[in-house]
């Protein structure tokens, strides 16, 4: 899509919207948010970016395949509840450290989980969308 | 008894299946990968027998929150039995798959998927939470879906869509049954529904929320009305997916069912009236469909149903030797028919065909294995000191003791086919001259060397070693099954390892 003005604009939006989805993706657990939403804000920011300046220029604005950070987000969310159970507690546990981060919060099992799901739900809203745009055009 | 580590036999499928993933495209190391993931799964579900056997109840609160409000995983002797079996099959299967799906298929995710798949399965067994369950087995017909149709022939697409489709309808029936049991009771825990059921008082509604999770299971594991979409949709696969399909996907809904039934319904004499009638048509009609087919895995699709009417009517019969004559049947069948599927695969990769009437001349050309193949039919079959006849011996004597006369009949009848079937399929695959076949298809066996040769028989040998294990060490197996039958009709150790020890005394006392 050749538009000037959407061009201009999904140069600002992208870093505001990976911001925001970074933020979705911290806030959630006790309130709405969290790694699902984030990740699928995050992968509109990536769409939008692709509509206006093609898909080859996200592509490599990407740098990996987006189908790579299916396994990474699994990986981490596994590992994120893998975890607890070297101390001594079920699979899953919800193990908090007590120390407090501005704007993160408080650090603990279930953050790394969200972060798996934000990049596991990046990488296949992505593929899926790449896959139909690259055999529509 | 809490054990944090029961849970390992899922982890270990899932931890195997996110480093396939990074392993995309890579088809010799994801080979390695997956062989190697089953065989620790192997060894960890065997740890994990071991030890429900001596402690006889294991439980695990995901997440630590406590057991009716929390996701309860159980290992009880049952449990953790049908994980042995899909750590056996599962190994069994991986490595024939090595050689016996194409590179293309791996390409496209065959390991990864064949992980998650047997992570679902693993669940099921493990889920201690009726929802849980519900969704172990989403996972499973997810995975089954993207095996049933990679590759994406057509013939492959049009038995997935039925595949689909039927067991969707499964879906529904089953997750409306769970809603309609969250309003009688406001709980989903499968103990706690236990203690619950008996105190509501409209029992109507409890019998017919029963039937409703029969039919979702029945649909999933292929009982009369509704089996259909298993002759249709199994012969299209790879033989590797066929047989972990043949073997596992259909006896986890008989599963669910025996589990549903003994531990939150009781089935009334109704119920298990509906049972047996429904269990001997299948046993009916999936004999005489077995009969009419030429296709040799059409055929043992068909026998798949009709062996299915086996386990239901055991559960229909709903005595303690019933039960454990389904559940022997249970361990028979799976490995047997995963194997069945195996021999079918190796058939088909050494004649490029598995149509019975341009097969011949097997026993012929490959004598020793033609007698591997014998011992996997004749299991099958029942011939006595082999693993299919032990299980009959209670059937048939629990349907003298509970009068179920025509079930009685449609066994004998449904044994009697599948001696014939498999008879006149040795006849014409193994016995009969192989100069009719002028136009030689293709060979793919003999071109093979060694290693790939041995990938695919040893699985096959070892699942054949341990149906004569079943059937020449049976008394172990009978023990084993006695216990679990007596395990499923006393559920109160369930519900104290679950919910505590005092949880079962309390509504007595109200």
């Amino acid at each position: 899509m050749k538009s000037i003005i959407l061009k201009t604009a999904s140069n600002y939006l992208l870093p505001l919207l990976l911001l925001f989805a970074v933020f979705i993706l911290f806030r959630g657990h006790y309130k709405p948010g969290g790694g699902f939403v984030g990740g699928l804000i995050a992968s509109i920011a990536f769409v939008l970016h692709a509509f206006a300046n093609g898909l080859q220029s996200t592509r490599k604005l990407l740098r990996y395949p987006p189908g790579a950070f299916i396994p990474t987000g699994l990986a981490i969310s596994l590992l994120s509840g893998l975890a607890p159970m070297f101390a001594g507690k079920p699979f899953m546990s919800a193990e908090w450290l007590s120390i407090h981060i501005p704007i993160i919060g408080l650090l603990g099992t279930p953050l790394f989980f969200d972060i798996g799901v934000f990049f596991v739900v990046i990488g296949i809203a992505l593929t899926i969308l790449f896959t139909i745009s690259e055999t529509i055009l | 008894m809490t054990d944090r580590y029961l849970i390992l036999p899922i982890i270990g499928h899932m931890f195997t299946a996110v480093l396939l993933i990074f392993f995309w495209r890579k088809v010799n190391t994801q080979r390695i990968i997956s062989v190697l993931g089953s065989l620790a799964v192997m060894g960890l579900s065997v740890g994990l027998f071991i030890k429900t056997y001596r402690a006889g109840y294991l439980t695990m609160q995901a997440g630590n929150w406590q057991a009716p409000f929390g996701i309860t995983f159980v290992a009880d002797v049952f449990s953790s039995t049908m994980i042995l079996l899909t750590g056996f099959t599962g190994l069994a299967v991986c490595v024939y798959s090595t050689v016996g799906i194409s590179r293309q298929r791996i390409q496209y995710g065959f390991f990864p998927i064949f992980h998650f798949l047997l992570l679902g399965l693993n669940g099921a067994f493990l889920a201690g939470d009726i929802f849980n369950l519900y969704v172990w087995f989403e996972v499973i017909i997810i995975s089954s879906f993207v095996l049933m149709t990679l590759g994406g022939r057509k013939p492959q697409v049009e038995g997935g869509i039925k595949y689909v489709t039927l067991n969707l309808l499964a879906s529904v029936m089953f997750l409306t049954a769970i809603a309609i049991l969250y309003g009688l009771t406001g709980s989903l825990n499968m103990a706690d529904l236990s203690l619950k059921m008996s105190a509501i008082p409209n029992k109507g509604l409890v019998e017919i929320t029963g039937l409703l999770f029969f039919i979702g299971f029945g649909i999933k594991s292929a009982v009369f009305p509704l089996y259909f979409w298993l002759p249709s949709s199994y012969h299209t696969p790879p033989s590797a997916i066929a047989a972990i399909f043949g073997g596992l996907l259909t006896k986890v809904g008989i599963y669910a069912l025996i589990r549903v039934y003994t531990l939150i319904f009781v089935p009334d004499p109704f119920t298990k009236q509906v049972f047996l009638v429904i269990a001997s048509l299948t046993l009916l009609t999936g004999a005489f469909g077995a009969l009419t087919k030429r296709n040799m895995r059409m055929m043992f699709s068909y026998l798949i149903v009709c062996h299915i009417g086996f386990l239901l009517g055991g559960i229909g019969m709903y005595t303690r030797l019933a039960l454990a004559g389904t559940v022997f049947y249970l361990v028979h069948d799976i490995i047997v028919k995963t194997n069945l599927f195996l021999v079918s695969g190796l058939i088909y990769k050494i004649r490029g065909t598995m149509n019975m009437d341009e097969l011949g001349g097997m026993y012929e050309d490959y004598p020793r294995l033609s007698l591997l193949f014998s011992v996997v039919f004749f299991s099958l079959v029942g011939i006595p000191p082999l693993s299919g006849f032990w299980p009959k011996i209670y059937l048939f004597r629990e349907t003298f003791t509970t009068g179920a006369w025509y079930l009685l009949a449609a066994m004998i009848i449904a044994s009697l086919v599948t001696l014939y079937v498999m008879a006149k399929m040795w006849g014409d695959v193994f016995w009969k001259k192989g100069q009719e076949m002028e136009n030689k298809l293709t060979d793919d066996f003999s071109g093979m060397n060694w290693k790939k040769r041995g990938m695919l028989i040893t699985p096959v040998v070892f699942l054949a070693v341990l149906s004569l294990y079943i059937g020449f060490f049976a008394q172990r197996i009978n023990v084993l099954s006695e216990r679990i039958a007596n395990d499923l009709l006393h559920p109160e150790p369930y519900i104290q390892a679950v919910l505590g020890a005092d949880a079962v005394k309390t509504p007595q006392s109200e």
